[in-house]
């Protein structure tokens, strides 16, 4: 076999296994949207159905029951809302460190990375009782406000990362020209981190989406999202696979959109540097 | 969380739009039931029926639920109007000046609501909770499997019998599981399937002392019991199945035995959704040494949080949703067959409801035999047929049932797994101050 043969081979072998990955991932999706036209029964049925008459009662139960389009509009304001105010957060805090590392830099990082080890529960009674105490219960802003600090350490950490391959003589350049610190941050960091900036916004939206805990302890009926949704659709007694499947689906869909339209801009700013 | 509290403050006026509840606007948490969805869509005419009044609903899951209700009563967060809460709950929620009590005018009817249903939401008289949907436990089999095998299942038969039973319908060949039971751990899952077999043969979780009884033969003999004929003639994988899954291979034909809710009684005989709908029968639980506590008594039911502000509108909807007349009204929409059971004497005196369910007396019969105040062969110092209504025993009841689970799956043996709970339950009655 020359050389050329093999390399033909392995990137048939490298190409089966992605595609076989891709299967693995996407099939529970897959299922899910299947289960979703089916009827409880169907959904339930040994050995699976493959090929069966869909159904669309499951979606109609749903938009019959709730106000699918509020849930959704929650979730959309507390997701870009909270990745907003990390990202405030984190762009100058992100900005000190990287160009003006001390000795302690690194130990900071860590200490508000370590922050993400503690268990969401663990913290449960205090944010409960400030919630209360500043009538924040059920609203946006209480889960804008946590969606923001939960994702706040890995913002930041990934911004970090970003700033810190800017190479330092374009900024003293700049700094040489007498530009402040503000116009520093906005004409040269953020137009050259730009793609990392918006790959870690995208993540962060994508992880306040998915965030389940919070948003079912927080809210009952105004900020409630479309995590909470899919949990209040779980039954302790009767089967409920199929309606689940269609609320999970509903669920899923706006999420998976946004990430196929950004996923060039995802994967780009995750695999690239700062300015590369 | 001084940064927290800052960028809460900075953010009040900030993204998003605060909302608090106003006066007319309930806000009901309630579980994911089939009876609580009907109720949910009936909104309108309550609505209706009471101008100014608006619902908001709250659905959660049942573990969700507990523990938001509980957060919320003991922080007096006021989030809920009304809490659909359990018979564990209740008197217990209740003693503690948690819950408003309930008092009704004599168009309610409340001498309606079965005996038992009423004895298990008090506490010393004072009713705390009013019963939406009621359940006791029975046994529901298929009776062609049964019939073929050239046996029978008479009411509370014995357990051998039931394991004789289960032995003659299996056939794992064809995927058919002679008995199927509960075996996920809580105190809500396997345990209350649990306490009331060992009820039945004797045992009970605690002595007049307050010292755990999980040490006893009778629970020896049981969980022994238990577990064998799980291992003969249950589905594989029994430690995970709860009543969704059981009710699943139930519907698809793979189990000959259950004994479960009541409620489940509607499931597996709806067509819809059962392939074995019409090939279904009921015999009342078995027993072993004793009938008393072998069988369970729950229910769903409503209350009013002693923090909410809004307690004549609260009052006014646990009125109108445990009504006579709100059962008529589901049948009317619906027919006699999907009405909310297990709570009044007068549905089961009604002759379109005998008509239109099948289980109806295997049900009602479940229930009125059930009795929470003396649910054990010996004299016990607690309330509850499945449960003991101490605060203590969610802890207590989960903890152990891990352990049933743990020897169910193999992993440990009966003895240990007994011995564990034992110490779990000397543990927390010690730390509670039992003795």
């Amino acid at each position: 076999m020359t050389d050329r043969q093999r390399q033909i081979w392995i990137d048939r072998a490298a190409v089966t296994a992605a595609w076989i990955a891709a299967l693995v991932f996407f099939f529970p999706i897959f299922w899910m949207v299947l289960t979703s036209f089916k009827t409880e029964g169907q959904a339930i049925q040994v050995p699976p159905l493959l090929i069966f008459e869909p159904t669309l009662e499951n979606y109609l139960e749903i938009q019959d029951r709730t106000n699918y389009f509020k849930f959704a509009m929650n979730s959309v304001i507390t997701a870009f809302g909270g990745t907003l105010v990390a990202l405030l957060i984190a762009i100058p805090s992100a900005y000190s460190m990287a160009f003006n590392t001390t000795h302690r830099t690194k130990d900071v990082l860590m200490w508000m990375l370590s922050t993400k080890m503690l268990p969401a529960v663990g913290v449960l009674m205090p944010i409960y009782f400030l919630a209360q105490k500043f009538d924040l219960f059920d609203t946006r802003t209480l889960l804008v406000v946590i969606y923001a600090m939960m994702n706040l350490p890995i913002v930041m950490l990934i911004l970090f990362n970003y700033f810190r391959e800017i190479p330092k003589e374009i900024l003293e350049a700049s700094r040489m020209d007498g530009t402040s610190t503000f116009n520093e941050i906005r004409q040269i960091v953020l137009p050259l981190a730009w793609g990392g900036i918006a790959s870690t916004a995208l993540l962060s939206i994508i992880l306040c989406w998915n965030e389940a805990f919070w948003s079912i302890v927080l809210t009952t009926t105004d900020a409630s999202t479309l995590t909470a949704f899919v949990a209040s659709f779980q039954a302790p007694e009767g089967l409920f696979w199929a309606k689940v499947s269609a609320v999970s689906t509903l669920a899923c869909a706006p999420i998976v959109v946004f990430g196929w339209m950004a996923q060039k801009q995802l994967v780009q700013g995750l695999t690239f540097g700062a300015v590369k | 969380m001084k940064s927290l509290r800052n960028t809460a403050l900075g953010l009040a006026v900030g993204v998003a739009g605060a909302s608090t509840a106003f006066a007319g606007e309930l806000t009901i948490a309630t579980v994911n039931n089939g009876h609580m969805i009907e109720m949910q869509k009936l909104t309108p005419e309550f609505e209706a029926a009471h101008p100014g009044t608006t619902l908001n609903w709250v659905t959660l899951d049942e573990g969700t639920l507990r523990s938001r209700v509980t957060t919320d009563i003991t922080t007096k967060g006021g989030q809920f109007d009304v809490m659909t809460i359990g018979m564990y709950e209740a008197p217990i929620w209740g003693s503690r000046g948690w819950l408003q009590p309930l008092e009704f005018d004599a168009e309610y009817d409340v001498e309606d609501i079965l005996p038992a249903m009423r004895g298990g939401l008090s506490h010393e008289g004072k009713l705390y909770a009013a019963p939406f949907y009621g359940e006791s436990s029975m046994i529901m089999y298929r009776k062609d499997l049964v019939e073929e095998a050239g046996m029978t299942i008479e009411d509370n038969p014995t357990w051998d019998h039931i394991r004789e039973v289960a032995k003659a319908i299996t056939n794992k060949d064809e995927g058919v599981y002679g008995i199927c039971l509960r075996g996920k751990p809580g105190w809500g899952d396997n345990m209350a399937f649990l306490t009331t077999m060992a009820n039945s043969f004797g045992a009970q979780w605690f002595n007049e002392d307050w010292t755990p009884a999980l040490d006893s033969d009778a629970w020896q003999e049981a969980v022994t019991f238990y577990v064998e004929m799980l291992e003969e003639s249950g589905p594989p994988g029994s430690e995970g199945n709860s009543f969704n899954e059981i009710l699943a291979l139930m519907n698809e034909g793979k189990c000959g035995m259950w004994i479960d809710a009541t409620i489940a009684a509607s499931f597996v005989t709806d067509p819809d959704q059962s392939k074995v709908a019409d090939k279904m029968a009921f015999a009342q639980a078995p027993q072993k040494a004793t009938t008393k506590g072998a069988n369970w008594l729950w229910a769903w039911s409503l209350a009013i949080p002693a923090g909410t502000d809004q307690a004549e509108e609260a009052m006014d909807f646990i009125e109108w949703a445990t009504s006579k007349s709100y059962i008529e009204l589901v049948a009317e929409k619906n027919g006699w067959g999907n009405v909310p059971t297990g709570t009044r004497q007068s549905t089961y005196d009604n002759p379109n409801f005998q008509e239109a369910a099948t289980f109806d007396e295997a049900e009602l019969k479940a229930i009125l035999s059930a009795n929470p105040e003396d649910s054990t062969l010996n004299p016990s110092p607690y309330v509850g047929v499945q449960f003991a209504a101490i605060p203590e025993f969610q802890a207590i009841g989960t903890a152990v049932g891990q352990q049933m689970t743990d020897a169910l799956a193999g992993n440990i043996t009966v003895e240990e797994a007994l011995e564990n709970s034992q110490a779990i339950a000397d543990r927390e009655m010690k730390k509670a101050g039992y003795y």
